[in-house]
């Protein structure tokens, strides 16, 4: 099945700055292979050495957070559109004791 | 005047110039700015603080601007209160409001992190500013970035408070709705700014915005008398706010202007129809789950919180605790917020009041301790979300007042 992979700025570095991809798959975990195949370093970058999505990574299909879906496992329709965006973060901190404030 | 050493990474420590970034690029983790905090501990004396203007550059050190800030001068500084009348209610006997439903200008603690964003917007000469939002936001983008001379193009979900959408374009705001809820909106926004050479005040320019934060933390310590309190309750949306309060109180104690370590507990408050943070903490775990938001509580929803992490993990750390509270309870704790003290709070003050009720009544917050409940923003954004009485109707004849009030006793 083929379809449209959108790939966020910091990914392009993979993609020789291609903003779209095409490739053929039938789940997400398919998409991440294809594109690892064709771009070493994408799988790395996208999952955490689980083989889970990173926490930091979001990966919709049709606008739908995979979260909401079947994960890694969703299934992707010919012609569908799978962005991966990063979370959008600005957070503070490791989780450090008030005792032993940031060195 | 800067004391910014850069921007590091949150995970693996990679540090950046402090530049335009969003993240980092080896793991996509959030970034945080790193300051010289030896030499902002030797500028940034309680004397020295004492005698600069109420605002939050007061403590302008500790925040990430270069020179000195061109818009939101009148930001912040906003009164901590002693709220007894709530406190007899809620059973808490040194119970303190930190009241920023009266933030300059546009009466919510974002004029906090957009004041940072729209002054770094200029610093690196960006051509305009934008965001995604769930209404607070973008009032204080669009009025920010007009008072710069910077256009704004500002995106939120189709379903916002009219109240919201008027008070952004006012300003002139270019301002877009988009179909879906706010993590649609905010998916849309980072695709935006992935494109287009603008500052996106929660996307490129986070690691600075999000900074405007800590200043809430800095103004509570030092308007309880240099003291940390012992526990705060914080509304949460997408975690940023209760994370930077952390923050705050850590950098005060690190250069100097905190005795003693805090051991402040953060408590965190969202609605039940949107609080995925809340779940996590219940679990004790960090790990957020989204949700589909459904409340009333339009400012806090965000099913997918970017901090969330973060704030559970804070939370967790400090021995605090998180609860939320069904839409009934956030009218009843606007309203009781505003008829035992006088503020009207928009839904996330009545959550945090409700939160904090809870908190109280299940004995998680000392009774005798030092509490400061957060009120984020002002009621009149809101006028929806409680259902009053409709003013009864007289004639203009003494007759008909004095029918009116019979039997009700006269108050001296």
């Amino acid at each position: 099945m083929s379809l449209k992979v959108i790939i966020p700025a910091p990914l392009r570095k993979y993609t020789q700055g291609s903003e779209i991809v095409e490739v053929q798959a039938s789940t997400v975990q398919e998409v991440i292979e294809q594109l690892d195949s064709r771009f070493p370093g994408i799988r790395a970058s996208v999952c955490d050495e689980s083989g889970g999505l990173r926490r930091f990574i979001n990966i919709y299909v049709d606008g739908e957070d995979v979260r909401f879906l079947e994960n890694l496992r969703t299934e992707t329709r010919d012609g569908a559109e799978v962005a991966i965006v990063p979370a959008i973060s600005g957070g503070s901190g490791e989780f450090r004791n008030w005792t032993n404030p940031a060195s | 005047m800067s004391f910014v050493k850069g921007l590091q990474c949150r995970e693996c420590g990679r540090p950046y110039p402090a530049e335009l970034q969003a993240g980092c690029e080896d793991c996509f983790a959030p970034l945080e700015v790193d300051y010289d905090y030896e030499a902002a501990a030797r500028e940034l004396t309680r004397q020295r603080i004492a005698a600069r203007p109420a605002a939050m550059w007061r403590y302008r050190e500790l925040l990430p601007l270069e020179s000195e800030p061109a818009v939101g001068l009148g930001t912040g500084f906003t009164p901590l209160l002693r709220a007894e009348r709530l406190g007899r209610a809620l059973g808490l006997k040194n119970l303190y409001l930190k009241n920023d439903s009266a933030c300059f200008p546009t009466l919510s603690f974002k004029d906090r992190v957009t004041a940072v964003a729209v002054n770094k917007a200029l610093e690196f000469r960006l051509e305009a500013v934008g965001c995604a939002s769930t209404g607070n936001l973008a009032n204080s983008v669009a009025a920010n970035a007009a008072a710069a001379g910077l256009p704004s193009y500002i995106l939120v979900p189709e379903n916002l408070e009219r109240t919201k959408i008027t008070a952004t374009s006012i300003y002139g705001s270019r301002l877009i709705a988009v179909r879906g809820n706010y993590d649609d909106v905010n998916r849309l926004c980072s695709q935006i700014a992935d494109r287009h050479p603008w500052g996106f005040v929660n996307v490129n320019l986070r690691p600075y915005y999000a900074e405007g934060s800590k200043t809430v933390a800095f103004e509570i310590a030092e308007q309880l008398g240099w003291q940390a309190p012992d526990a705060i309750v914080v509304p949460m949306a997408g975690g940023a706010l209760i994370s930077k309060i952390h923050k705050g109180l850590s950098e005060l104690r690190r250069i100097g202007l905190l005795k003693d370590a805090p051991t402040t507990r953060l408590f965190g408050a969202q609605a039940a129809g949107c609080n995925p943070i809340v779940s996590a903490v219940k679990r004790g775990s960090t790990e957020i789950r989204p949700v589909k938001p459904n409340t009333i509580a339009k400012s806090l929803s965000i099913g997918n919180p970017a901090d969330g992490y973060y704030a559970a993990g804070f939370i967790l750390q400090t021995g605090g605790g998180a609860e939320d509270a069904a839409d009934p309870e956030i009218s009843a704790g606007i309203q009781l917020l505003a008829e035992t003290e006088g503020i009207y709070a928009e839904t996330a003050g009545g959550v945090s009041i409700a939160v904090t009720r809870k908190l109280a009544a299940q004995g998680l917050i000392d009774p005798d301790g030092v509490t400061v409940v957060v009120v984020s923003g002002n009621g009149l954004k809101t006028p929806d979300a409680v259902e009053l009485a409709e003013p009864e109707v007289i004639d203009a004849k003494i007759d008909a007042f004095e029918r009116l009030v019979k039997g009700v006793a006269y108050v001296a």
